[in-house]
């Protein structure tokens, strides 16, 4: 538990990236070259015609911005906030043109997606009903995107959502200080507005087909092989009995974090990065679980959101412990640039081997490369070391994945099971939000070019 | 969504978007690439005795980093044949029936000559023909475009020409180049105009290369003037524009073009009286593309402010152009500043001490103060300042006494505001 006061935690965990306001962001948006097949819209991930939301700020037209980047990207809004611009749209800002200092197209998003959502714009409307039904089964960007497009065209949608609240990591994963609950829901409620609809609460199980149909309290089960067509297999989700689809999507993201597989890591004081994520983002500091001293292990992105995030909930020394090198580093060079002015130590060529403690976490035992053992004291031990792929889930719903875990799709994002499509970090074994998205929206036009034979690109599919 | 379908003078279009005649509108293959892209209607680039250009032709005008907020050209018409244009007119206007296709055209001053080119073109399918008599360089050398824009007589008389043969709604294409835009308008119409578009280009040299010392464009060491278009001629177009839509005898619609970038370029044009716009430099600088928010921008400017249709749109501004003899003298606005929002730039202080009436000093926290005693209400201070909302105007009078100049010279016992500097004839 934190011992800082209330407000200063609440400071620690202000935005990084502010918003503009309107001055600041007509000057940005009039700074913009406006280039033609322009190189960020070739970097973001979900094509936003970025030039043109930028010249609709520049001329007044927000709502018009607005539905420019909703158009290519369903959350846009979480996209302005949380994606790595610097290696994305920004990057290539610098990179292909004359700036010396990039359009700061990631803020100037944000000003476009919060006009829309202060004002509550609703951009896009439900298409009109062509009688098909699809399942979707979890909530974050992809599941979100997917749901989005296929509303558009007049599907009728349900998500199955196994938390509480909607938005997968966009809700449960970002870090504090990028985005809050409240941006990630105010999205989510787009979507809502577009007839999509949520059952929260509700996993999906998976058991193979001996178990299926059998309902277990607020969960659902989808008969996937109960139901062998000539075309395979037909899914036939049964919430309550009710929901027959026509197609599935998968965008149930990664699995649990991986086990260190030392001694002592079922102590108390261990704990999972995500879980303690999930804890900051309630916001009610006092109940995270934190001591003193914390070392997280691990060094992606992740492990850099757990130390930065530690550090802000007043602990006095926060490691970061790499079996490599500071080369080595899956994180972004913005991201350890924040550790690094976050006053984060870094342990090179360190892997745990124990964890000590009587009951509870005491210190860490480990060991360098070159074979030198020692010793952390510290009170808190957060695993960051990547995530498991949900692989028997795969199994059971019977769609097949590749030797990293990762569900097979053809271009379509169609899986072994011409009825299941799938996309997001379940489909590229995780990576940004953005990317999710474009899966989820590749599947979509997949999904209806699977069942009324049409082909069709939305803004940004190229 | 507002309805943006206009029709202009009898020619339909839908949406009040027309590319101006110039190098977009070159031949059928960009003319329809533009109508793609969602232009309403091109008038093709001007058509006549196939001439030829020189090399090196346009010039531009930078502000800092800005480029090319003003473009002059010394282009010519069209250096295509006849037939080949009228072809592809012919094909354009098949492939795209619900675009406005006008012909832009331009002969010597001869009777036959007009009777014949425009007999030759008007059953490619085209709807309407502009006459070109504002192009002031290389063709009014030769007594065509402004030479003949220039003289109202002969405006009324090539106009007359041309439609004792058109059976297709005539556009006149006004030159800028003259004192008072009123007297070729009504010309233009008393020959029997369906239409005038304004404005063509104005008279311009672009600048001097310091080392060369030769003028742009240089052609051959040697430089021409040329005709000046794009942002930088906005405010001219409007005042013409307007000139026209406020003319009692005048009335006919006005197709309104000069500095036209976006939508909100081209509401302003509509409010003042223009009945659709015409755009050449923007779509130069940066492509047909940006028809895309003009259309879009117009289009939620238009929802939001509870319009159903841009023509209820066309004109309403127009009533509230006047005289300078007809504003009134005892309004009275002066400046405030919103320590809020004021950055401390202090641009405020020296626009108005060394540009204006020194009305400004500081308080003990170093923000800028105004004498409202001093202060007349100029704005600049407020045209100057970066930040929005640091500088308001304020209205001091309530209204209740308002005399205009004309009113104040038949009766000088009417009452002027005392406040401010000496006016002359003030009773302060
Ligand atoms: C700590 C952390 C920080 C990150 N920070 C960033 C960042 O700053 N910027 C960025 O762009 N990306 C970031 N990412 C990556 C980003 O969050 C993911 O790439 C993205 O969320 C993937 O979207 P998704 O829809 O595939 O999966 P998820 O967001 O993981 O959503 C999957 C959803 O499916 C639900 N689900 C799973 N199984 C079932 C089931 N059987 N039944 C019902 N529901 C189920 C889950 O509860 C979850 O809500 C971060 C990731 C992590 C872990
Ligand atoms: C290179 C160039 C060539 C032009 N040629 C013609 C022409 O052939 N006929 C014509 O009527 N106007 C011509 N114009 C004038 C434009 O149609 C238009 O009236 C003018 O450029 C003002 O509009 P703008 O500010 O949008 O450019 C030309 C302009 C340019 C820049
Ligand atoms: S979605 Fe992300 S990458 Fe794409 S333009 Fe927006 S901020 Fe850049």
């Amino acid at each position: 538990m934190s011992e800082l006061e209330h407000e200063q935690i609440e400071q620690n965990f202000a935005e990084i990236n502010p918003p503009l306001n309107q001055a600041e962001a007509v000057f940005e948006a009039n700074r913009c070259l406006y280039c033609f097949d322009a190189p960020c819209m070739h970097a973001c991930p979900t094509h936003i015609d970025v030039p043109s939301f930028i010249k609709k700020i520049a001329t007044g037209n927000l709502h018009g911005s607005a539905r420019v980047i909703f158009d290519a990207n369903p959350i846009g809004a979480t996209c302005a906030r949380v994606c790595p611009v610097e290696v994305l749209c920004e990057g290539a800002c610098v990179e292909k043109t004359l700036m010396d200092k990039p359009i700061e197209i990631g803020r100037l998003q944000r000003y476009a997606t919060d006009f829309a959502v202060e004002n509550n714009r609703q951009i896009f409307q439900k298409g009109e009903s062509n009688g098909k039904s699809i399942g979707i089964i979890g909530s974050g960007p992809a599941g979100l995107s997917c749901a989005t497009y296929l509303a558009r065209l007049g599907y009728d949608v349900t998500i199955y959502e196994r938390k509480a609240l909607p938005g997968g990591l966009d809700t449960y994963g970002m870090a504090e200080y990028k985005m809050s609950q409240k941006d990630s829901l105010d999205e989510v409620k787009m979507v809502e507005n577009l007839g999509v609809k949520f059952k929260l609460n509700c996993e999906v199980l998976s058991e193979p087909s001996a178990s299926a149909g059998g309902l277990s309290l607020g969960k659902i089960t989808i008969q996937f092989k109960s139901n062998v067509t000539d075309n395979g297999v037909q899914p036939s989700a049964t919430a309550d009995g009710s929901d027959l689809h026509d197609a599935i999507f998968v965008g149930v993201g990664l699995g649990a974090t991986n086990d260190l597989n030392i001694e002592g890591e079922n102590l108390e004081g261990v704990m999972d990065a995500l879980y303690f994520i999930e804890k900051i983002k309630t916001r009610d500091w006092k109940s995270v679980p934190i001591g003193k001293t914390v070392a997280v292990i691990g060094a992606g992105n992740t492990a850099i959101d757990a130390v930065t995030q530690a550090k802000r909930l007043g602990a006095e020394r926060v490691l970061l412990i790499y079996r490599r090198t500071e080369k080595d580093i899956s994180a972004y060079d913005y991201e350890y640039e924040l550790a690094k002015k976050d006053g984060i130590e870094f342990v090179w060529q360190t892997s745990p081997i124990k964890v000590l403690g009587n009951g509870k976490v005491s210190g860490l035992k480990c060991k360098k490369s070159d074979g030198t053992e020692f010793e952390i004291a510290c009170d808190t031990v957060i695993k960051a070391i990547g995530q498991q792929k949900q692989t028997s889930f795969f199994q059971n719903i019977g769609i097949e994945f590749d030797e990293k875990g990762r569900v097979a799709v053809n271009e379509l994002m169609q899986t072994s099971n011409p009825k299941i499509f799938a996309g997001g970090d379940c489909v590229n074994g995780g990576a940004e939000a953005v990317d999710a998205a474009q899966m989820g929206k590749l599947a979509a036009q997949g999904i209806h070019f699977s069942l009324f034979g049409k082909k069709l690109s939305f803004a940004g599919s190229m | 969504m507002a309805d943006l379908t206009t029709n202009f003078a009898g020619i339909k279009s839908p949406n009040p978007f027309w590319l101006a005649s110039a190098p977009p509108t070159n031949m059928g293959s960009m003319v329809e690439r533009a109508f793609d892209a969602g232009w309403g209607g091109a008038v093709w680039k001007t058509l006549g005795e196939p001439i030829v250009n020189v090399s090196s032709r346009l010039a531009g005008l930078d502000q800092g980093a800005l480029r090319m907020i003003g473009l002059n050209n010394i282009e010519l018409i069209t250096d295509r044949s006849l037939e080949v244009n009228l072809k592809e007119i012919y094909e354009c206007k098949k492939k795209y029936p619900n675009n406005a296709v006008i012909i832009s055209l331009m002969v010597e001053s001869k009777r036959e000559a007009w009777h014949e080119i425009v007999k030759r073109s008007q059953d490619t399918g085209a709807d309407g023909f502009e006459l070109n008599f504002g192009c002031p360089h290389g063709m009014s050398e030769r007594g065509m475009g402004s030479a003949m824009g220039q003289v109202p007589e002969y405006t009324c008389m090539v106009t007359e020409w041309v439609k004792e043969v058109s059976n297709l709604p005539v556009i006149v294409k006004l030159t800028p180049n003259v004192a008072h835009i009123v007297p070729p308008g009504r010309a233009a119409m008393q020959g029997g105009a369906d239409a005038v578009s304004l404005i063509n280009t104005i008279n311009s040299v672009m600048g001097v290369d310091l080392d060369t010392m030769i003028p742009y464009p240089n052609v051959n060491g040697m430089a021409a003037h040329g005709g000046y278009c794009g942002t930088a001629v906005k405010p001219i177009a409007l005042n013409m524009v307007s000139e026209l839509a406020r003319d009692a005898e005048f009335n006919i619609p006005i197709s309104g073009i000069g500095g036209i970038n976006t939508w909100r370029d081209a509401v302003e044009f509509l409010l003042l009286g223009a009945g659709n716009v015409q755009v050449c430099t923007a779509v130069m600088h940066y492509g047909y593309r940006i028809v895309e928010d003009m259309i879009d921008g117009l289009n939620n400017y238009l929802d939001e402010k509870g319009f159903a249709s841009v023509n209820e749109i066309i004109g309403k501004s127009v009533s509230r152009v006047t005289d300078w003899g007809n504003l009134d003298l005892n309004y009275e606005v002066v400046a405030r500043v919103n320590n809020e929002h004021c950055i401390k730039c202090n641009l405020c202080y020296i626009a108005c001490e060394d540009g204006a009436h020194q009305c400004f000093s500081f308080d003990e926290n170093k923000y800028p103060v105004v004498d409202e005693h001093e202060c007349v209400g100029c704005n600049l201070c407020a045209l100057v300042c970066p930040s929005p909302g640091a500088i308001s105007m304020v209205r001091l009078d309530d209204g209740s006494n308002p005399v205009s100049w004309k009113e104040y010279s038949e009766d000088p016992s009417k009452t002027l505001r005392s406040h401010g500097s000496s006016l002359p004839g003030s009773k302060a």
